[in-house]
Order: structure tokens, then C-alpha cells, then sequence
């Protein structure tokens, strides 16, 4: 135990005397959660959009108005020709053309239907599709708008119509702060964690103070227990740091509890520094340990759930983000800070996670040779 | 158990994969000796020392340090022995102060006793003044006599130093000699390697490995003699032409 302390106190002293991982402790949280969800936005907001309209009636002057009005869209141009439009996919200058053909308001009267012709530039697939579905929207909207001014006393309505109208539960604004957030944090956590164990230890042993230590009657598990404690306590100020910052810039506070949250993290970060140990048990040199971690966060990033939903995966791929300790702790972020969901609630992730924790830091423990 | 003999080593083999890097090799080093063990660069020296300290495991072959069998001891040997490799180990990034002190303490010596003898550790070496500096900020003379004071602080029955004056001017190699006799005088074994064939002169008896082999062991005197030589880098020129193995 008294070793444990003199290992501690070493290790404490080492981190507030290196300049460099201060920084980034303090400087890449703040960083990552001001500047990250600003720029990584779900919502379409500046669709370009090239209309060509052929009619000039008063119906498609209004259909373009509202379309403007919006706010999602970003009139590019605005002509006659659908070849000036189609000019501007080219030159990837427009995401949508809305084609408003002649006689479009003549059509919609007397015919009662009418067509409107979109064309949408898919080489960025996302503001694409949503583009068109935002514009179909209005579409339909503007479409209802019509319809009560001409049949104003309905005696009957013409055309059945189910309306949709949902309801957003737990996130009612839909407002993807509230889950890139949190999600963030999960991974500035994870990357922080895994990286700054494993560069730790990897140091060690170009440095050679590591042979100075096998040499020594140090226990494995003392010394391996003195590399993790100041992590795992730093893991914490981050994910505080984190929680303030939440408040204070995007008003983001869990509906559930704190302490929920913080006994998932400290298992969570068991986990993850567990995993830094593994790779410092493997890797020679920091280059090693930071390829090998920048490959698995890669991947843990990527499939955690955070940027694409994991439901909508292929099945193997569900299979594999089981392995996969962020997608864990994405998940509970989710049920805690959206539907306050408890302890028990998150009791199958905290478990799983603690099997990672488990397996993980044996695994290191157990790699980790005194003798070679 | 002979008492005298602190180190035995009976024919112990380290290989790895196809290279043997030591070869059947035995000897054995008395308490308070200073034992040399020399050797041209990749002749197998450190890793008999690693395999005597306990970070190496040998492939074959038996032994013993302060009494204790290397394959099955190795933890407790490693209280009873001292260590410097060939790498500077001191931390950098800590103070002269704080080394001791983390080494001591994990060595499981006292707070009170580790105060004491820091004290008295650096007047002798006139780092009072130095002992809240960084490391890194002290020349290498310094560092490596600090290195060893570090590794017979706990004070133990044998220190073993890999080449623990390369790179080190003449002057400081004097001192440096010197506070190697004090801990012999003390009663501590000291296991040196070294390239240096004046610093052979200065042990009790010396060993010289060509090849992974032991070729010659015993004084500087004797051996001249037996190789009618007038220096040590003449015996060891003649032994070393020997090699067949490149670096």
C-alpha cells in the first residue's frame, strides 16, 4: 500500500510538470464541445437551391416565397431555363432544382393536379435526400394551402388526407445538441483515456526507466494501479469540465442524475485505461501505441453510435459494436441526460462494461512481464 | 549454501531463437569483490547481468544470487540487489530529491530514514544546492554519480552496473571509481561491465566474455601474466581478435 503512495505521488507530479498534457486536458474538452457541434450539424440549413420557373403565376411566385422563407434553403438562382439550373449542379453550385413547369397554376385550378418537377444533386447524399424531403414538405404544405382556399367551404373533402402530426419524445425541438453533446464527451473521454495510459507507460520504456522499475520488488499490480489512479482522477475532472460546459453553452443538463452518470464513468474509464495498458503492453515505441490506438478509437468512433444509429447498421456490424465499450456509454449518455433514466435502468450497459473493465485490465495485467 | 559466494552462475545459456547471446557460462563473485566483466559490444554481457538481475530469463543452466535460485527468487533477489543499466533511469522530469525518494520508498524504506540519509547522500555529493532541480538540468557527470548513489541507496548486498561510465570525462570516471570502492568497502558486491580497459584494472578480479563465452577470469595481474602483456588492453586485443561475432 505505502508503495502504491510513492508510485502515486510520482506519477501525480510527472503529469502537472508536463506542459503539454495539461493542455490538452483542459484545452481539448473546451475546444472539442464549443466548436464540434456548432460544425457537425444534422440539420440542413443551407440547402442551395436553383429554381426555374416557368410559369410566373402568382401560385408559383407564392410556392417560391414560401420555399425561401423557410429558412432551410438558399435561393442560388432564380430563372427561367432548367439548363441555367442544372449549370449550377454542374458546378455543384446548387444541391436542388425545382422545376415549376408552364402553365402550373392554369393546371392546378382547372385540372386540379399538377406537376413539379425536382432534380437533386446527389454527390453529397445527405444534403441531397434531405433536401428534397425538406422541399417535399413545403410542397405538401403549400399544396394544403390551396386547397382550403379553393374548396373554403368544404361539404365534403375531395380526397381523403391522413395528416402525420408526430411528437418527439424526450428531445421534443429534435435538437441534436442534446445528443452530439453528450456523445462528444463520451469520446473525448475515451480518447484521452486510452491515449494518455498508453503513452505513458510506452514512454517509459524508451526512456528505459522502465527496466530501472522491473528491477525493483515493485508489484505488477502496485505499479500498474499507480499509471491508472491519475488517469482515472483526471478522467473525472474532464467529464466535469465537460458537464459544465454543456450547461453554460448549449443549456444541456441531464434530466436524470449526476451520480448515475458518474458511477457508469468510473467503471466506463476503467475500462478505457485498461485498454491504454493493453496497448503499452504491446507496443515498443509511442508511434506504435498511438497507430494501434488511433486504428481501434477509429473504429469505436465510427461504429458508436454517435454519428450513424447503430439499429440502422447491417446486422454484423450490430454484432460489433457489442464489442465496442463507447457505444456503451453513448447509449447511456442518451438514456440518462434524455429520459433520466436510472441506475437500474442502465444496469445491463454498467454490467457489460465492467466485464470490460475486467477483461481488459487482466489481460494487461497478465501481458505485462517484470522478466522477459 | 556457500555464505562467501554471493553470486554463482553454472553454465547458464541465454538463447534467443537460433542466436545464443551466453554460452554455458559459470563463475562465481565473493562478498565485497569487485567483479569486472568485460567484453566487446554484443560479446553477451548484459544480458548475463539481466539474467542475474531478474529481467532475464535463462534458457538453461543454474543460478544464484545472494544465495537465491534466479528462476524461482527473482522477486526476492531483487530486494537484495542494486541496478544500473546502460540507459540513464533516473526521471528527468523529477528533482534529484524526489528520485531518491520514489526510488527509496519503493524499496520500502522509511520516510524518516529516507530524510536522513538524503541529507547526508547530498553533501557528499555536493548536490545540496541542486536537490530541488530537475534532473534533467544536471550534467551527465552528475546524473550517472547520482544513478549510482540511487542504486545502492536502499542498501544493497550486490549492485550490479552496466557500463555505468560511458560517455563520462576522465575525472568524473575517477570519482565515480572511487565511490565504487567506498561501497565495496562498505560491503557491497559491485558486478561492473565496462569497455574500459583502465577501469579493468581497478576490479578484484575480472571475466572476459568473447562470443558469449567466458575466455578469461581472474585478477588483472594473472591474467598480464598469462597473456605476457604489459596492459589489460593488450589481453584484451588478444582475446577479442578471437571474435567471430559482428556487433
Amino acid at each position: 500500500m505505502r508503495t502504491l503512495l510513492f508510485i502515486l505521488q510520482k506519477e501525480f507530479k510527472q503529469i502537472f510538470r508536463d506542459p503539454a498534457i495539461l493542455r490538452l486536458i483542459f484545452l481539448m474538452p473546451i475546444i472539442q464541445l464549443i466548436v464540434l457541434p456548432q460544425a457537425a450539424d444534422y440539420e440542413m440549413k443551407n440547402i442551395n437551391i436553383a429554381i426555374t420557373n416557368r410559369d410566373n403565376s402568382p401560385y408559383s411566385q407564392q410556392l417560391t416565397q414560401k420555399i425561401t422563407a423557410s429558412g432551410y434553403f438558399n435561393l442560388v438562382t432564380y430563372n427561367h431555363s432548367y439548363d441555367a439550373s442544372m449549370k449550377y449542379i454542374e458546378t455543384d453550385a446548387a444541391d436542388v432544382i425545382l422545376e415549376i413547369p408552364t402553365q402550373f397554376e392554369q393546371h392546378l385550378i382547372k385540372e386540379n393536379k399538377a406537376d413539379l418537377f425536382i432534380a437533386i444533386n446527389a454527390i453529397n447524399g445527405v444534403k441531397g435526400s434531405l433536401g428534397s424531403a425538406y422541399l417535399r414538405s413545403i410542397i405538401q404544405d403549400y399544396n394544403q394551402q390551396i386547397r382550403n382556399k379553393l374548396l373554403q367551404q368544404p361539404r365534403i373533402n375531395m380526397v381523403p388526407i391522413i395528416e402525420v402530426v408526430p411528437m418527439n419524445w424526450f428531445n421534443p425541438q429534435m435538437n441534436y445538441k442534446f445528443f452530439m453533446v453528450p456523445g462528444i464527451l463520451v469520446l473525448l473521454l475515451t480518447m484521452i483515456g486510452a491515449n494518455l495510459t498508453a503513452l505513458n507507460i510506452v514512454r517509459e520504456k524508451e526512456i528505459g526507466t522502465i527496466e530501472q522499475i522491473n528491477v525493483t520488488p515493485i508489484k505488477k499490480h502496485h505499479f500498474i494501479l499507480g499509471k491508472l489512479i491519475p488517469f482515472w482522477v483526471l478522467g473525472f475532472v474532464i467529464i466535469t469540465i465537460g458537464f459544465v460546459i454543456a450547461k453554460l453553452v448549449y443549456g444541456i443538463v441531464p434530466i436524470g442524475s449526476f451520480i448515475t452518470i458518474y458511477i457508469f464513468a468510473a467503471v466506463y474509464l476503467l475500462a478505457v485505461l485498461g485498454l491504454g495498458l493493453l496497448i503499452s503492453t504491446y507496443a515498443a515505441t509511442q508511434q506504435q501505441a498511438m497507430l494501434i490506438s488511433f486504428f481501434l478509437l477509429m473504429i469505436f468512433i465510427l461504429l458508436g453510435g454517435l454519428y450513424t444509429s447503430i439499429e440502422s447498421m447491417p446486422l454484423w456490424a450490430q454484432y460489433i459494436t457489442k464489442l465496442n465499450p463507447v457505444a456503451y456509454f453513448i447509449e447511456v449518455m442518451r438514456m440518462v441526460v434524455l429520459k433520466g433514466s436510472n441506475l437500474s435502468d442502465i444496469l445491463p450497459q454498467l454490467l457489460s462494461i465492467l466485464l470490460f473493465a475486467v477483461v481488459l485490465n487482466s489481460w494487461a495485467i497478465y501481458s505485462y512481464k517484470k522478466r522477459s | 549454501m556457500n555464505n562467501d559466494k554471493v553470486i554463482t552462475a553454472h553454465q547458464l545459456t541465454k538463447q534467443f531463437d537460433n542466436f545464443i547471446a551466453v554460452d554455458h557460462i559459470s563463475f562465481e563473485v565473493s562478498r565485497g569483490e569487485i567483479f569486472g566483466f568485460l567484453g566487446a559490444n554484443g560479446a553477451g554481457k548484459t544480458t548475463a547481468m539481466r539474467m542475474l538481475c531478474g529481467l532475464s530469463l535463462p534458457s538453461s543452466g543454474e543460478a544464484t544470487v545472494a544465495g537465491l535460485n534466479v528462476y524461482t527468487h527473482n522477486e526476492e533477489i531483487k530486494k537484495r540487489i542494486g541496478y544500473m543499466s546502460q540507459k540513464f533511469s533516473l526521471y528527468e522530469d523529477l528533482t534529484v530529491k524526489e528520485n531518491i525518494r520514489f526510488y527509496a520508498g519503493i524499496y520500502g524504506m522509511s520516510n524518516n530514514y529516507i530524510k536522513t540519509k538524503t541529507t547526508q547522500l547530498l553533501e557528499q555529493l555536493h548536490l545540496t544546492n541542486e536537490s530541488n532541480s530537475l534532473v534533467k538540468s544536471l550534467p551527465l557527470g552528475w546524473k550517472q554519480k547520482l544513478a549510482f548513489s540511487v542504486a545502492i541507496f536502499h542498501e544493497p548486498q550486490i549492485v550490479f552496473l552496466d557500463e555505468p561510465t560511458g560517455g563520462v570525462d576522465p575525472v568524473t570516471r575517477r570519482e565515480f571509481w572511487n565511490m565504487i570502492y567506498q561501497a565495496a568497502a562498505a560491503g557491497i558486491t559491485v558486478f561492473v561491465t565496462t569497455h574500459y580497459m583502465d577501469e579493468a584494472e581497478y576490479c578484484n578480479r575480472i571475466s572476459i566474455m568473447v562470443d558469449g563465452k567466458i575466455e578469461a577470469l581472474d585478477t588483472p595481474t594473472a591474467l598480464k601474466q598469462q597473456y605476457h602483456a604489459t596492459s589489460m588492453d593488450e589481453v584484451f586485443l588478444q582475446l577479442a581478435r578471437k571474435a567471430n561475432r559482428q556487433e
